[in-house]
């Protein structure tokens, strides 16, 4: 039981890291909160069903379709509301609160609930590991995981575009005065924080169903890492999503699976009170904290 | 005694915009008419309608304090996504008291404001050293995990809640006592925004540093606002539980949480009656709307949008300027 716990904790501290890293990758950049994160996830697993069931293109088309879809609406998104609402922290959180939570309440109310909106697995079967069954789908969910973070690090290391996100990342005005346009740079990423949405969906989807409430869950869930690793940090993200998915999954096993949620709860507080700024949130720290 | 020097032309200017002469009946009642006709009108209004929209009026009012309390916090720079944190704990500390111990509605809404009150700011401490979005993260967690901690370990009631909560008498009471309490809210706090007390609560908004720099304490501040603003949203929660008659998991659903945003976006901030004013449009439309079912929540994620975007200044702020801009004509002096 011991071996099996430890696998899926890891399994789960994976899909914590899938669901935050956009979010953070967002907040890290532009500086911009994006609480309509959760329903950018659930719009794309919902665009990918409807894709398929309604249009009946291939599973790859339509995968690739909704993350496109995903991505273009999160810079359409900072371009139309955001752009307008720069800098003021208080109206960014407000209008992307609002957007998110109209896009999950508009499927509710369309009646997109129920379990037969889910996505197909990449690959059905199951392997045996050290006396657990694992799936295939969460094998995967751990491989994709750990290629995104590394494509992530050398995209972020290794390309112009990348170096211009972190410039932009560290000193706006430093940024600017060396021709990058912080306009554009903060579109892309909240579209790319967007397209990781679309990614985690895809991937993490296929082990349960849609429903519209997940988004919420998502979002508090990306937060709850967000917060505890250091908001803008992905080393940080990587650390706390590996302390909430191994927390989580032994009181799962060991307490209770009511209590899964109150260990992250418990996590933030404990975070907070003993270093306010998160794990890894060293270089930020005197910007945030006061 | 500590004393300071005072301009006194400076505070009215600032607070009012405008020094006022009055010199006839007609212009203090152009002055007094916008804070007369809500008054008279929330206490005339329970007379004249029926039993429906008197209910109504009841939850016009409570969100109207949802709204003033989340408006407070506002101003001191502190933006709160989980209202339904202060109302969730407000309605269980009272529905906690008259259930277990058997106390009077009239003991323990009180009694519930403060503890509630004082529970939430508790709770909130730790992320008062940190400014930005953390606090608006965190309270968007809370009142959802507080939700799973009850149905977890099933303490008062779990999913069930708890029922059979004492009345609170007379009908009509119930409605007064709502209606006087929203109206000494928002009177009273707003003058204490323009006080002293006031300013530095909108100095901490505008730059911290500053304010540190003055050496004032700003955590003591925020301490002290985060319990005003707890403090309302536990009393609007702990007398909607003896309305209802009942207190479990709804009371930190996500309407409690947004309609006050909602409200105070769509009124206008800073001002306390933007977010009256808000709540008096929002929650009558969400009735008249409520054959739309869960398209309410969509309409409410709209408004929040496009309110910040296009008249961030808020639909008060803009009445108010017009109605300052007046014009007549005048016959001319020979």
């Amino acid at each position: 039981m011991f071996t099996g716990t430890l696998i899926y904790a890891l399994i789960n501290s994976v899909i914590l890291c899938l669901i935050a890293i956009g979010f953070n990758l967002t907040f890290g950049i532009s500086g911009i909160a994006n609480f309509a994160y959760g329903a950018f996830y659930i719009l794309s697993a919902y665009s990918t069903w409807i894709l398929m069931h309604s249009f009946n293109l291939p599973y790859f088309v339509s995968v690739m379709g909704s993350i496109i879809l995903t991505m273009v609406l999160g810079a359409l998104m900072y371009q139309l509301v955001l752009k307008r609402v720069r800098g003021q922290a208080i109206s960014e959180v407000i209008a992307t609160f609002g957007i998110g939570m109209a896009i999950l309440e508009l499927f509710r109310y369309l009646g997109f609930v129920g379990f037969e909106y889910n996505l197909p697995p990449f690959i059905d079967s199951s392997y045996m590991i050290l006396g657990t069954y694992v799936d295939m789908q969460r094998i995967l969910i751990v491989i994709i995981g750990i290629i995104l973070v590394l494509l992530l690090w050398v995209f972020t290391h290794n390309t112009s575009l990348g170096l211009a996100f972190r410039g932009i990342a560290q000193d706006e005005r430093t940024a600017l005065t060396f021709g990058i346009d912080s306009d554009k740079i903060a579109t892309l990423a909240v579209s790319l924080g967007a397209g990781f949405a679309a990614i985690a969906a895809t991937i993490i989807i296929p082990l349960g169903s849609i429903f519209p409430s997940e988004g919420y869950d998502v979002l508090i869930k990306a937060l709850a890492v967000c917060i505890i690793g250091g908001l803008g940090s992905t080393g940080g993200v990587i650390a706390a999503s590996f302390l909430i998915g191994f927390a989580e999954r032994f009181t799962d096993t060991y307490i209770g699976s009511h209590w899964t949620m109150i260990v992250s709860l418990a996590a933030i507080f404990i975070v907070l009170v003993v270093k306010p700024s998160g794990l890894f949130g060293k270089q930020k720290e005197l910007e945030e904290r006061i | 005694m500590e004393k300071r020097k005072e301009r006194i032309d400076r505070g009215i200017k600032a607070r009012s915009q405008d020094i006022f002469a009055l010199c006839s009946y007609r212009e203090m009642l152009y002055l007094s008419a916008p804070r007369l006709i809500p008054i008279i009108g929330f206490l005339i209004l329970p007379l004249v309608l029926g039993v429906y929209w008197q209910k109504v009026l009841l939850s016009v009012a409570v969100f109207v304090l949802l709204a003033i309390s989340w408006d407070i916090l506002a101003e001191s720079g502190m933006v709160s996504l989980g209202q339904a944190l202060f109302f969730g704990v407000g309605a269980y500390a009272t529905g906690i008291m008259n259930h277990y111990f058997g106390f009077h509605p009239f003991i323990s809404i009180p009694l519930a404001s403060i503890i509630g009150g004082v529970i939430c700011t508790l709770l909130l401490l730790p992320v008062l050293r940190l400014r930005g979005v953390y606090f608006s993260m965190v309270t968007l967690i809370i009142p959802l995990m507080l939700v799973r901690v009850i149905e977890a370990t099933k303490i008062f009631g779990g999913t069930e809640g708890l029922s059979g909560m004492s009345p609170i008498p007379s009908h009509w009471l119930e409605l007064y006592l709502i209606i006087g309490v929203m109206l000494v809210c928002l009177f009273g706090f707003r003058r204490m925004l323009d006080s002293d007390f006031g300013l530095v609560l909108k100095g901490i908004r505008d730059n911290d540093r500053s304010v540190t720099n003055a050496g004032i304490n700003i955590y003591w501040h925020k301490t002290q606002a985060l319990f005003i603003s707890s403090s309302i949203g536990a009393f609007a929660g702990a007398f909607m539980t003896h309305v209802y008659m009942f207190v479990g998991m709804p009371v930190f659903a996500l309407d409690y949480s947004i309609l006050p945003i909602a409200a105070v976006v769509v009124g206008g901030p800073g001002t306390l009656a933007g977010a009256t004013l808000g709540a008096c449009i929002l929650v009558p439309l969400s009735e008249v709307l409520r054959g739309f079912g869960g398209l309410r929540i969509v309409f409410y994620g709209l408004f929040l949008v496009i309110f910040t975007v296009a008249l961030p200044e808020g639909i008060f702020h803009y009445v108010q300027r017009k109605y300052n801009q007046f014009e007549r004509w005048v016959e001319v002096d020979k």
